[in-house]
C-alpha cells in the first residue's frame, strides 16, 4: 500500500466519523446537549482562532507547560543523575521517592493553590510534579546503564569526575531524557490544563472549565479540539528538536545493537 | 612459577637489558570467593610485546585490569616503569574488546579526549588527533559519528584514541576478536606497523594462538580458570617486520604452534570438561 492510498482512506475515515456524527445531528438522533454539530464545533473553533483575546489564553498555557517542563527536567536531571551515580543516597531516598511518586498528582492541585494562588504558578508546580518523575527515573536509568567500558575507557584516558560528568554521564543521560521528551511534554501540558481546571482566570483548561459551566457542550468540545491541536505542534516542535539535540544517535529504525 | 625475562636480540640497539616496563608480582585477583587468577608473576620489558594466551574464562582480563588499575588485586603487587599502580593509570593506552568510543562524540572529538582531559590546548590537540586519524587510515572521517563508522573503522579510531597520548604501555584485551578475517589481519598489519615506529611494551590478551605468535615476541599460556596461572613462556624469535597474513606460512612459526598448543590444549580441554 503506497503513501498515497494511506492518505486517501485517513481522510476517507475522518469524512465517516463527522459525517456520519453530522448527519445523526441533522437526523435528530444525536442529541446536541451531549454531542453537539462538528459543524458548530468548527465554528466555535474558527471564532477563537480569530478573535485575538483567544490567544492570551493559548500564551498563558503555553507559558505554564514550558515553565514547567523546563524546572521539571531540570530538577529530574539534577537528581536522577546525583542518585544515579550516589548508590547510598539512593538506598536511602529511595522509599521517599516512591512514596512521593505514588501520590496522584491531581490532588496536590488545591494544596498548590493553596500555597502559590490562583496564578501561574500553582498550574506550573503541578506540571513540574508530573514532569520531574519521568525525567528523574529517565536521568537515572541514563547514568546508570552508562557502558562499563566507555567509562573505564574515559577513565584511563584521564578523565576526571567533573569530566566524566560532563562528556559521559550528562550526555548518557539526555539520549534517555530525550527519548522521554514527548512523554514528559504530554504530562507539562496535562499538569497545566488540570490546575487551570481546577482554579484559574485564564488558559485554555480555563476555557473548558467556563464552557462546561454553562453547560456549553460546543465549548467543551472546540477546547479539546484547541488542546489536541496544541499538543500536536508541540509534538511535532519535539521532533524537529530531537533530531538537532540527538544527531550522533542511530535513527530508531536501524538497529540500536553497540 | 617465576618467569625469567627474554628479550629477542633483535630488538633493541642499547647492549644492557631493557628496563622492565610492567611488573606483576604474586598477584591473586579474586571476585569474593572465586579465585579468578593465583599467584601469577610476569615481567614485561619495555618495548615487548607481550601476548598471554588461555582458554575462555581464565582470567586473562583481570590481570589487564589489574595493570589498568581498573581492578585491585586481592594480594600482590603491580607495577608500571617502577611505580605501584594504585588507581585507575593514565599512562597507558587500552585497546578493549567492545566498542568503548563515546557515541556523541565524532571520530576526531573521541580521539581528542585523551589530550583534552591531560589539558592540552584546543589548537594543538585538533591538530595532533587529525594527524593520528590520518595515520591509521581515516583522513576524511573526522566527522563521523561511531554508529556512521564499520567496526574496523571504529577500531581504528580506538588505536588512535589509546595511542595518541604516548602511553608507556599498551594493553589489549583481544581488540580484533569481533571483526572478520580480512580486516583483522590488516589491523594486526597496522598495529605492528605502528608499534614498529615507536616501541612500547605491549600487554595483549587473546584466545587466538595464531595472533599471540605472529604479533608478540612472548607467548605466556595461562591455565584454566579458576585459580588460573602461568603455566608456560615460549619467546617467538620470528624476524620483524613481520606480515600477520604470510608469516603463518613460515616453518618456524608452525614449530611454535605446535610447541604452545601441546601446552595449551591440555587446559583448553580442562576449561571445557568445567563448563560443560
Amino acid at each position: 500500500m503506497n503513501a498515497m492510498t494511506e492518505r486517501m482512506i485517513q481522510l476517507g475515515l475522518l469524512v465517516v466519523i463527522v459525517g456520519g456524527w453530522q448527519l445523526g445531528v441533522e437526523a435528530g438522533v444525536i442529541d446536541v446537549f451531549f454531542f453537539p454539530a462538528p459543524f458548530d464545533i468548527m465554528k466555535q473553533i474558527v471564532a477563537w482562532i480569530i478573535d485575538p483575546g483567544f490567544y492570551r489564553h493559548v500564551s498563558i498555557t503555553l507559558t505554564e507547560t514550558v515553565l514547567g517542563y523546563v524546572i521539571g527536567t531540570a530538577l529530574g536531571v539534577a537528581a536522577g543523575v546525583w542518585l544515579g551515580l550516589s548508590r547510598g543516597a539512593y538506598r536511602i531516598l529511595d522509599p521517599f521517592i516512591k512514596a512521593l511518586n505514588a501520590i496522584p498528582r491531581v490532588v496536590l492541585a488545591p494544596i498548590f493553590v493553596l500555597w502559590l494562588g490562583l496564578g501561574l504558578w500553582s498550574k506550573v508546580a503541578l506540571s513540574v510534579t508530573l514532569v520531574f518523575f519521568i525525567t528523574f527515573f529517565n536521568a537515572m536509568q541514563g547514568v546508570r546503564e552508562v557502558n562499563p567500558v566507555v567509562l573505564a575507557n574515559a577513565r584511563i584516558l584521564g578523565a576526571k569526575r567533573s569530566s566524566l560528568l560532563t562528556h559521559v554521564y550528562f550526555p548518557a543521560a539526555a539520549s534517555w531524557i530525550l527519548s522521554s521528551l514527548r512523554t514528559s511534554v504530554g504530562f507539562a501540558v496535562v499538569g497545566a490544563i488540570i490546575g487551570e481546571y481546577l482554579g484559574a482566570s485564564a488558559g485554555l483548561g480555563y476555557l473548558i472549565a467556563q464552557a462546561e459551566g454553562n453547560f456549553d457542550a460546543v465549548g467543551v468540545f472546540a477546547g479539546i479540539m484547541i488542546l489536541a491541536m496544541f499538543v500536536l505542534i508541540i509534538d511535532r516542535i519535539l521532533d524537529i528538536a530531537e533530531a538537532r539535540l540527538i544527531k550522533w544517535s542511530p535513527h530508531s529504525t536501524e538497529s540500536r545493537a553497540t | 612459577m617465576a618467569l625469567a625475562v627474554v628479550k629477542s636480540a633483535t630488538t633493541m640497539m642499547s647492549p644492557d637489558k631493557p628496563r622492565p616496563m610492567v611488573s606483576i608480582d604474586s598477584v591473586t585477583m579474586s571476585f569474593g570467593t572465586f579465585i579468578a587468577v593465583q599467584n601469577v608473576n610476569l615481567t614485561v620489558a619495555d618495548g615487548e610485546f607481550l601476548a598471554i594466551v588461555g582458554p575462555t574464562g581464565c582470567g586473562k582480563s583481570t590481570i589487564l585490569n589489574a595493570i589498568a588499575g581498573l581492578l585491585k588485586p586481592a594480594s600482590g603487587t603491580v607495577s608500571i616503569d617502577g611505580a605501584p599502580v594504585d588507581g585507575v593509570q593514565n599512562n597507558i593506552g587500552y585497546l578493549f574488546q567492545q566498542d568503548a568510543l563515546l557515541p556523541w562524540k565524532t571520530a576526531l572529538e573521541n580521539v581528542e579526549l585523551g589530550p583534552m582531559f591531560k589539558g592540552t590546548g584546543a589548537n594543538e590537540r585538533r591538530e595532533q588527533s587529525m594527524k593520528w586519524l590520518a595515520k591509521v587510515g581515516l583522513k576524511g572521517f573526522e566527522q563521523r559519528y561511531p554508529h556512521q563508522l564499520s567496526g574496523g573503522q571504529r577500531k581504528r579510531v580506538q588505536m588512535a584514541q589509546a595511542l595518541i597520548t604516548g602511553p608507556k604501555v599498551i594493553l589489549m584485551d583481544e581488540p580484533f576478536s569481533a571483526l572478520d578475517i580480512h580486516t583483522r589481519h590488516l589491523m594486526q598489519n597496522e598495529l605492528l606497523a605502528l608499534w614498529q615506529e615507536e616501541r612500547r611494551a605491549v600487554v595483549m590478551i587473546t584466545h587466538d594462538l595464531e595472533e599471540a605468535i605472529a604479533l608478540g615476541d612472548r607467548v605466556v599460556v595461562l591455565a584454566a580458570g579458576p585459580c588460573s596461572h602461568v603455566i608456560d613462556s615460549f619467546p617467538v624469535d620470528l624476524a620483524r617486520p613481520r606480515d600477520v597474513s604470510e608469516i603463518k606460512l613460515d616453518p618456524r612459526f608452525m614449530d611454535l604452534y605446535r610447541n604452545i598448543w601441546s601446552s595449551l590444549r591440555g587446559e583448553v580441554e580442562k576449561s571445557y570438561e568445567r563448563h560443560d
